[in-house]
């Protein structure tokens, strides 16, 4: 159990998807301008990234890795090769699946999640999430964890800095600096505070 | 943008004026990742042109017969393919760089420039504006990607390229590395710089 936790805390603040990798930054910084809106994406990604992980590492520990057709009568087979476009495919997949059923079963969901979930096909921190699992070679229940921790990790970021993009609204703000610029200049600074647990190993 | 724009506009527009990374906060993360080495960093710029250039011929060519509901996975599945290849010469050729890439390489298929020029661009025209177009967005993502890198190796570490420029105090020299601009932060604060650098010359001229 204590390895499950660990793993969770590691993903989620000292490996933190956004602000140790830097992945998903095209929506982090796009969408963090309400802290409510930056809620609702931070919510479609924990739903994506804990089904796309879990089910990508099945496909890829039963089909794509060495000698993983074993099974089929093909053990000399390697096609890992084609782990990068099965991967984003499923992802793709997965995505249009659960905008479908969402609007079908959940529609006050889909109302609030509808607009971000075609963004998350294109989201590095769910593919990033996706490689790393397929590079540490986790387990099921190892990668479900991984999803989720790294999941909540950047969704925590992204409301953050959401945060602090409101209270700063009513700042002075030098005049080319405005709008992008500053903000790369406060999550550099975010960054920077996240990078204190850094130290700690567990 | 209207058909009556030149050739040169669409080549010279996204490397200041429309700038992929800075102006429109597409492909920032390869960007923040690869950028404390000017040798990872020029690997990574060459890696994105090669992309970005044959998706967008690729796809420009065969726009007409790509159906509007699934325009997605088939731009997908051409720049998968091409990242694969990317990938698979980087491992052979060097393999000590591609470590240190390590997953960036990869992340070229969710690179939004690649993405966004393809379903902005490559879609709407044919495949010889398409090519200058993306050769004009791959200069511009090179221009900050690279700009960024020589800030940061050069105060980072005192060097370029590996080369040392400045000789630092570890070697009897006169030069202490600024451990800060290694980290990871310090591109934020570079490109806010160059956002900010950007808009004021933008502002002055027009």
């Amino acid at each position: 159990m204590e390895h499950y936790i660990n793993l969770f805390i590691q993903a989620a603040f000292i490996d933190n998807m956004a602000l140790s990798f830097f992945l998903g930054m095209c929506t982090f910084l796009a969408v963090s301008k309400k802290v409510s809106t930056s809620f609702g994406l931070g919510i479609a990604v924990i739903v994506v990234m804990m089904l796309a992980v879990p089910i990508n590492q099945l496909i890829y520990v039963n089909v794509l890795a060495p000698g993983a057709l074993a099974w089929a009568g093909m053990a000399d087979l390697d096609i890992s090769y084609l782990q990068l476009i099965t991967f984003i495919g499923v992802i793709a997949a997965l995505v249009q699946i659960l905008e479908m059923f969402l609007e079908r079963y959940i529609p006050t969901l889909y109302q609030s999640l509808g607009i971000f979930l075609p963004l998350l096909t294109v989201n590095c921190a769910i593919f990033a999430g996706v490689i790393f699992m397929a590079n540490r070679d986790y387990n099921l229940a190892e990668s479900t964890v991984f999803a989720a921790g790294s999941a909540v990790g950047w969704a925590v970021a992204i409301v953050l800095l959401a945060g602090l993009r409101e209270r700063m609204k009513f700042n002075a703000i030098p005049e080319g600096l405005q709008g992008i610029g500053i903000t790369f200049i406060t999550t550099g600074l975010m960054a920077l505070g996240f990078m204190s647990f850094a130290g700690i190993t567990l | 943008m209207s058909r009556s724009t030149s050739t040169k506009d669409i080549l010279t527009s996204p490397i200041f004026a429309n700038n992929p990374v800075a102006m429109q906060v597409l492909g920032v993360c390869s960007a923040l990742a690869v950028s404390n080495s000017m040798q990872t960093a020029l690997v990574m710029t060459l890696a994105v042109t090669f992309v970005l250039v044959f998706s967008n011929l690729i796809i420009s060519t065969i726009r007409n017969f790509i159906p509007n509901s699934v325009r997605i996975i088939a731009q997908m599945t051409v720049i998968a393919s091409l990242v694969i290849i990317v990938d698979m010469v980087l491992q052979d050729v060097a393999y000590e760089l591609s470590k240190q890439l390590s997953v960036f390489v990869s992340l070229i298929i969710t690179n939004c420039i690649i993405m966004g020029r393809a379903e902005a661009f490559a879609m709407k025209y044919p495949p010889h504006l398409a090519f200058v177009d993306a050769v004009g967005n791959a200069m511009g993502y090179g221009v900050i990607l690279l700009g960024v890198a020589f800030v940061r190796e050069l105060l980072g570490r005192g060097s370029l390229f590996g080369h040392e420029i400045f000789t630092t105090v570890a070697n009897d020299g006169w030069y202490l590395p600024n451990e800060m601009f290694t980290l990871p932060p310090s591109a934020f604060f570079l490109i806010g710089v160059m956002i900010w650098a950007i808009n004021v010359v933008q502002r002055k001229r027009g």
